[in-house]
């Protein structure tokens, strides 16, 4: 179980892993104590260890980086709820073994308790007592993310012809 | 069946096979490269896959252009991390100095109906000469190197279709930053635009390239330009003309959606804080000083933008209170400018010019903005803290809009001064 902290929409890259700590980019757990910073302050010292990230529209639109991801899963986050995701941060997140699930954030509050079924696509709100669905990941990207992420289906699989 | 949309026909010659929109598949890269922003990352997730070596190095690239020349220990320790792993794997190093990754890519590397990935999001710059280019985070593109091959989901495709003569004063900038306003930075999202109509043919492949860079800040995979002559003309130029290949779209392709853009109605646009399509017609944006103005970046740092910019700085003096700072995209571009006379005018009307490459645009270094200063920028984003202060606010704008600005301090319409 962990707690949902809020976010609006369009949270770029930019508020995610700010440009000005570019220098951090090959020290990934100091770059993880700025995470979200632009979007909010003081946000890596407050979440704790299998918390949420949930969000509005368009989440992790601009840059590639994908020390965007990186540095939220590092800093404790379960997963990245939203209502859409920006196209290569959604692959970045699968990429690495974040779960980014698309659903409606609408009926979750700041500070909720919150459960994760990946295998079912449920979500309970325990806080609420309600459970949201949400739609399951494409085929290929379950079958990244069930493997752990990119590097290890490559390690695993020695190719891509298969995914 | 209808026909083939020239994204589904570029990736069928890529997994050998037919597709169409909506499908996943496996396909052959071309061309792959990153940066130093996303490079070190890249790097070592080709070292975890335990596959440290390119497929095709010959056609594979590092630039470092994103802090460069490096302004900090940090930074310098990763560029030489990624010239030892280039001088390792055979991969090819575009060292500080020679500018933009999508600019050398145009300029050198990049073919009509190529595939290309690049570990930058606006690797989609190179849809100008109709190549399916797109950005992606450092494990995939690490996966790309490593293998010569990516998985994509086949794209639906917007047809964008823009016609009439553009009015004085009047940009490729202005046409995509018109068509984020309309559509939103997410109202592309994982689809293809592929822009046509006669003001598009009538382009060149520089102006085009502004729209394909800026694909996806509609949220778009591609921003494609149908190779013609213009594109032939292009190559031709770089010495490349054997590159030339024609391919497009079938006119019975099935396209999601149709969007027309009427060029002849357009007027300057600017992007306003913090998001690319918080967009307005100048003439509503009214008085907003200007501390920094930037002209270039991978949107609008090449010959054709620093005439425009110049044209309108020649024989004039800019604000005294408004630093201007001019980056040339890549080198070639700054060894023209600079045989042309185009630096000379810069320099004489009071702006300053950097090395080929990002810039100020990433925020660490050449002009990061103080708390509460004002930037007219020609770069693709306006995020907050993109110019490495989340205090401070980015509009962007054509380089004649930058130039009018400059001369007046405050944003200004290039009309009043053309
Ligand atoms: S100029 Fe700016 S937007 Fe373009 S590649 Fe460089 S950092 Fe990215």
């Amino acid at each position: 179980m962990g707690k949902a902290w809020k976010f609006g929409d369009n949270i770029s890259t930019d508020l995610i892993a700010p440009g000005r700590y570019f220098h951090l980019r090959s020290n990934l757990p100091e770059l993880a104590k700025h995470v979200l910073e632009g979007a909010r302050t003081e946000f890596a010292s407050l979440v704790r260890s299998g918390d949420f990230v949930v969000a509005g529209e368009n989440f992790g639109l601009g840059s590639s980086r994908e020390h965007a991801p990186v540095i939220i899963n590092l800093a404790g986050a379960k997963a990245v709820l939203a209502k859409s995701f920006a196209r290569i941060f959604y692959r970045n997140c699968i990429n690495i073994g974040l779960p980014a699930i698309t659903c409606n954030t609408d009926e979750i509050e700041e500070g909720d308790e919150l459960e994760l079924d990946m295998e079912q696509g449920i979500i309970t709100n325990r806080t609420k007592g309600t459970e949201l669905t949400f739609t399951p990941l494409p085929g290929v990207m379950n079958r990244i993310l069930h493997e752990g992420g990119l590097v290890a289906y490559i390690k695993n699989h020695k190719s891509l012809e298969k995914i | 069946m209808g026909g083939k949309t020239l994204s589904e026909k570029i990736i069928e010659e890529h997994c050998g096979k037919e597709v169409s929109a909506g499908e996943v598949v496996v396909v052959n890269v071309d061309l792959s490269y990153m940066q130093d922003g996303t490079g070190p990352l890249t790097v070592l997730r080709m070292k975890e896959m335990g596959i440290e070596k390119a497929y095709n190095p010959e056609k594979t690239i590092i630039f470092l252009d994103h802090a460069s020349p490096s302004p900090r220990m940090e930074l310098s320790n990763d560029h030489r991390f990624l010239r030892d792993f280039a001088e390792k794997t055979g991969i090819i190093l575009s060292d500080v100095g020679y500018g933009i990754s999508h600019h050398n890519s145009l300029e050198s590397y990049a073919r009509p109906g190529d595939v290309i990935v690049g570990a930058d999001s606006h690797t989609c710059t190179n849809g100008a000469l109709g190549a399916f280019a797109t950005g992606m985070g450092s494990t995939d593109v690490a996966a790309a190197i490593a293998l010569g091959k990516t998985w994509m989901k086949v794209p639906e495709t917007y047809l964008v279709e823009v016609n009439g003569r553009l009015p004085k004063g009047v940009y490729s900038k202005d046409i995509i930053l018109h068509l984020i306003g309309k559509i939103t930075s997410n109202g592309a999202t994982y689809k293809a635009l592929e822009f046509t109509g006669n003001t598009i043919t009538g382009l060149s492949t520089a102006a085009r390239s502004t729209i394909a860079n800026m694909s996806v800040e509609a949220g778009a995979k591609v921003g494609l330009f149908p190779p013609d002559n213009e594109t032939k003309k292009f190559l031709k130029k770089m010495g490349r003309e054997e590159d030339f290949r024609e391919v497009g779209s079938d006119e019975d392709a099935d396209f999601e959606k149709r969007i027309e853009i009427n060029a002849e109605e357009l007027e300057p646009v600017i992007a306003c804080p913090h998001l690319v399509d918080n967009t307005k017609k100048i003439s509503e944006v009214g008085k907003v000083k200007v501390n920094e103005v930037l002209i270039g970046t991978s949107c609008n740092g090449r010959l054709e933008d620093l005439h425009i910019a110049a044209s309108i700085l020649k024989g004039k003096k800019i604000s005294k209170n408004t630093r201007v700072i001019v980056t040339p995209a890549s080198r070639m571009v700054y060894l023209e400018a600079l045989k042309d006379g185009t630096i000379e005018t810069f320099i004489e009307s009071g702006a300053l010019v950097t090395t080929p490459g990002c810039g100020a645009c990433d925020g660490v270094h050449e002009g990061i903005l103080g708390d509460g200063d004002v930037c007219l920028a020609t770069q693709p984003r306006n995020f907050k803290g993109r110019m490495g202060n989340p205090n401070s606010f980015i509009y962007l704008g054509s380089p004649a809009v930058a130039a009018a600005t400059a001369l007046a301090g405050e944003i200004s319409d290039p009309r009043e001064v053309m």
